[in-house]
């Protein structure tokens, strides 16, 4: 992977995130987790913008981040297939944040000490981001997993369904960093004080990064990208 | 979006800065302390309006009836010595 392709990756990771965590808004179980919800949204698209921004300017083909984030149809998409699952019900998002904000968390710590300096620039701000978004996901597994009968069997279900995906955010996208152990680390003692299985290894699907998406993921890009379609450039 | 009757309301105090008092700043829902102080953050201080929280159950809130409102209030209206206002300040005193 070239820098484009790495940053495009980061990029796109936190784009669609955000992209699925805003699908929240005014759904939301509680006012108050509405509002949580919609603002780690609006964190991850901060990210998405500066990441984007410097993909463009590394590519130096005049792109900017509205450019490759409206107008790149889905399979130049490179980001994992992770975040681009349906939602399901609230304890699958919270085992879908979960297993992502531990990881970019992780990510971001390594980039504040790497060698490229814009990067490092804007993992300083998204490590703190993140911590936070790794802090709630954390307090809503515990609590639904170590919770009523019907809590913990949806945590353990959509921690079942997530899982298999998160294999793919450890193929290599930066250089020398290799985050499957220390992920590991962070997210088994959660899963053992939620009182939850952590789920056996075993399937692991991947293409993201090469732009192969799951089914759901043309109908996301179609809803993000449809006002700048209709309306190119379109400003208010 | 449902109501909750299970989760408690939580009184939230923000400190706006160092050296200032915790102010309220509203209420929210929550099911314990640290989801309340969780929340208060994403309600209360996302401007950044804050460098401390409290959280305080409102059930615990001991409040005065609006109907003691005379027995409580009134008699301190008429009592202007009170109030500092029979001072000549000094020239020169510009904190008072």
């Amino acid at each position: 992977m070239n820098l484009f392709d790495q940053v495009l990756a980061l990029g796109d990771d936190a784009l669609v995130a955000a992209q699925r965590m805003s699908e929240w808004c005014a759904r939301a179980p509680q006012l108050e987790e509405d509002v949580a919800l919609s603002n780690i949204a609006l964190d991850l698209l901060g990210q998405a913008r500066e990441l984007l921004s410097y993909a463009g300017s590394v590519e130096g083909a005049g792109r900017d981040e509205d450019a490759l984030a409206y107008l790149r149809d889905s399979n130049e998409f490179r980001n994992a297939q992770l975040v681009e699952l349906p939602n399901g019900d609230f304890a699958t998002t919270v085992a879908k944040m979960l297993c992502f904000a531990v990881y970019q968390n992780l990510l971001y710590q390594a980039l504040v000490d790497g060698p490229d300096a814009v990067l490092a620039r804007i993992a300083a701000k998204a490590v703190k981001e993140t911590k936070y978004h790794v802090d709630h996901a954390v307090l809503w597994t515990l609590r639904l997993g170590d919770g009523t009968v019907e809590s913990h069997q949806r945590m353990q279900a959509g921690l079942d369904d997530v899982w298999p995906f998160t294999h793919e955010l450890f193929e290599p996208v930066v250089p020398g960093v290799s985050l499957r152990a220390p992920w590991l680390a962070v997210v088994e003692p959660v899963l053992r004080s939620a009182t939850l299985r952590r789920p056996l290894d075993g399937w692991a699907p991947t293409g993201g990064r090469q732009g192969i998406h799951t089914e759901a993921f043309s109908y996301l890009v179609m809803e993000l990208q449809v006002v700048h379609r209709a309306y190119p450039g379109g400003r208010w | 979006m449902t109501e909750s009757p299970d989760w408690p309301l939580w009184e939230v105090f923000v400190r706006a800065r160092r050296g200032v008092a915790h102010t309220h700043a509203g209420s929210l829902h929550a099911p314990d302390a640290a989801m309340a102080l969780h929340n208060a953050r994403d309600l209360y201080t996302r401007r950044s309006e804050g460098v401390s929280i409290w959280v305080v159950p409102t059930a615990t809130i001991a409040a005065s009836s609006p109907d003691e409102k005379d027995s409580l209030f009134d008699p301190a209206a008429d009592k202007a010595y009170r109030h500092p206002t029979f001072f000549q300040l000094p020239e020169g005193v510009e904190h008072l």
